[in-house]
């Protein structure tokens, strides 16, 4: 489709202009528009296709005493808040844990049937399953249903023979092992805050702390994460909860008030 | 080559607002009585809320196409349940087959929004709330359907209740007495008729408790 913009020239076109443009019509410049029903939307929906749209923040990360996984609460609705309460740490099994991003719906329900599928191997083959097993029966059931608008960013963490284990999982089909993610609309704050923090030789306390400072964080700067910050652990033994702070009290706590002068001047003049 | 749209929606919603409150051995289920499609009014007493199991009730609003059909589904579920296992089914039990059924259709969604409320197995009170496609979580109080965002921050400032991801755990339980319980709800009722337009005409309101399960209704503004 092309605009006949004759009216807006002022100046004749240049000689070195492509020949596409001066050759074969009058000259008269034009732009190319976009072949849609609806011009004034396009631009937004090719936005939306490529914009990760999962409002939350969620990390974990792997150090020596084993896996530490922390996560928000908030569930919005385009800008509504939903829910404030939210449980984005799903526990499959005493010693594996599963984060929720995306669709809330999908989390729970796909994070259920993996508790499902894992306790039938248990059954099937009378030992736990790997986090490697777990993390690929989730993916290839999240590949087949690829394209069909699930929206799921996952981690799974948890601690079996081989030690401690993390996989990110997604519903585009994607399946990495690492040692550090953080999944979300949050994730960026969160992992300035994370990166520069770590150390493979954390203590548990130090690590929990590093955790809870990046859901802090990531909450205090995205609209789309806050509630309250959980921090869990998996270890040897299994998966801990360790703390579930409200964001709102946690930045008195990072930021505490001290009264200044002026206000102490002011009570003094007060008095009777 | 613009891509096909279909010329009619399966959709259809028909307002409407409900409400559940939990309280330490009591529960308040509350929807009003109207029904409308577009600026018409189908019915001034159109009941939303449907009981389940002997201490389960759900109140739904949305397309009451969709749940008169979900209804329907879960009574029969709930039929085999009572044959299998000779007993009536829990609250959470409810909570878990509404959240499975409702993601079954995630591809086709059942337009309802609802909320579960009802006597946990210790008698204590619990609601669920839904979004459509079966995402739940237990609750201290809940609101959905037109009036929600009217109603939920009212709720909020009344009864806000710590957190149950806080830890050490703090319990969600509204402190409220019953009968503040349903002044609270026809407050909430009254305020969100005045400036939602699908909300009004009667409020239907239940009370589930130790005792048994109480029915009461208010009249609301009927414009």
């Amino acid at each position: 489709m092309k605009l006949d913009t004759s009216g807006l020239e002022s100046v004749a076109p240049f000689l070195g202009v492509s020949s596409e443009l001066v050759g074969g019509l009058s000259g008269a410049p034009y732009f190319e528009l976009p072949n849609t029903a609806n011009f004034d939307r396009f631009q937004k929906d090719a936005i939306q296709m490529v914009k990760p749209a999962k409002g939350t923040t969620t990390l974990a990360f792997i150090f020596k005493e084993g896996v530490m996984v922390a996560a928000d609460s908030r569930a919005s609705m385009g800008g509504y808040i939903s829910s404030q309460s939210v449980k984005k740490i799903i526990e499959i099994n005493p010693y594996m844990l599963g984060t929720m991003a995306g669709g809330a719906a999908d989390c729970q329900f796909w994070h259920r049937n993996l508790g499902i599928k894992c306790r039938l191997h248990e059954l099937a083959n009378k030992r736990r399953i790997s986090v490697t097993g777990a993390s690929k029966l989730l993916a290839n059931i999240l590949y087949s249903y690829r394209g069909m608008g699930l929206s799921v960013g996952t981690m799974i963490a948890g601690w079996d023979e081989t030690g401690p284990g993390l996989y990110y999982v997604d519903s585009e089909g994607g399946r990495l092992k690492g040692n550090r993610f953080s999944v979300g609309s949050g994730s960026p704050y969160a992992y300035g805050v994370l990166d520069s923090g770590y150390h493979y030789d954390m203590s548990v306390e130090e690590a929990a702390e590093l955790a809870r400072r990046a859901i802090y964080h990531a909450t205090f700067r995205d609209g789309a994460s806050g509630g309250v910050a959980s921090v869990y652990h998996v270890g040897s033994e299994g998966w801990k909860k360790l703390s579930g702070d409200d964001v709102g009290e946690l930045y008195y706590m990072y930021n505490p008030i001290t009264p200044s002068t002026v206000e102490q001047e002011m009570t003094d003049v007060a008095g009777p | 080559m613009t891509k096909q749209r279909a010329n009619w929606s399966p959709y259809d919603n028909n307002g409407g607002s409900c409400v559940a409150i939990a309280g330490a051995d009591y529960c308040v289920i509350a929807a009003d009585t109207r029904m409308s499609t577009g600026y018409n009014i189908l019915s001034r007493e159109y009941s939303k809320i449907t009981k389940l199991a002997d201490k389960c009730l759900m109140a739904s609003s949305g397309f009451q196409a969709d749940v008169k059909a979900l209804q329907k589904h879960l009574a029969a579920r709930h039929l085999i349940y009572q044959h299998q296992h000779n007993k009536q089914m829990s609250c959470p039990a409810m909570g878990q087959l509404l959240s499975n059924t409702l993601y079954y259709k995630r591809f086709f969604p059942y337009y309802s929004f609802n909320v579960l409320g009802g006597l946990d197995s210790e008698g204590k009170g619990c609601v669920y709330t839904y979004d459509a496609v079966g995402s739940y979580e237990r609750v201290g109080y809940s609101s959905q359907g037109s009036g929600s965002t009217l109603i939920m921050p009212f709720l909020d400032n009344q009864l806000k209740s710590p957190s149950p991801l806080l830890l050490p755990a703090q319990d969600a339980v509204t402190p409220l007495s019953e009968t503040e319980a349903v002044d609270l709800v026809k407050t909430v009722f009254a305020s969100a008729t005045e400036r939602d337009i699908y909300t009004g005409d009667k409020l239907e309101i239940v009370v589930v408790n130790a005792e048994g399960i109480r029915r009461e209704y208010m009249d609301l503004r009927k414009d």
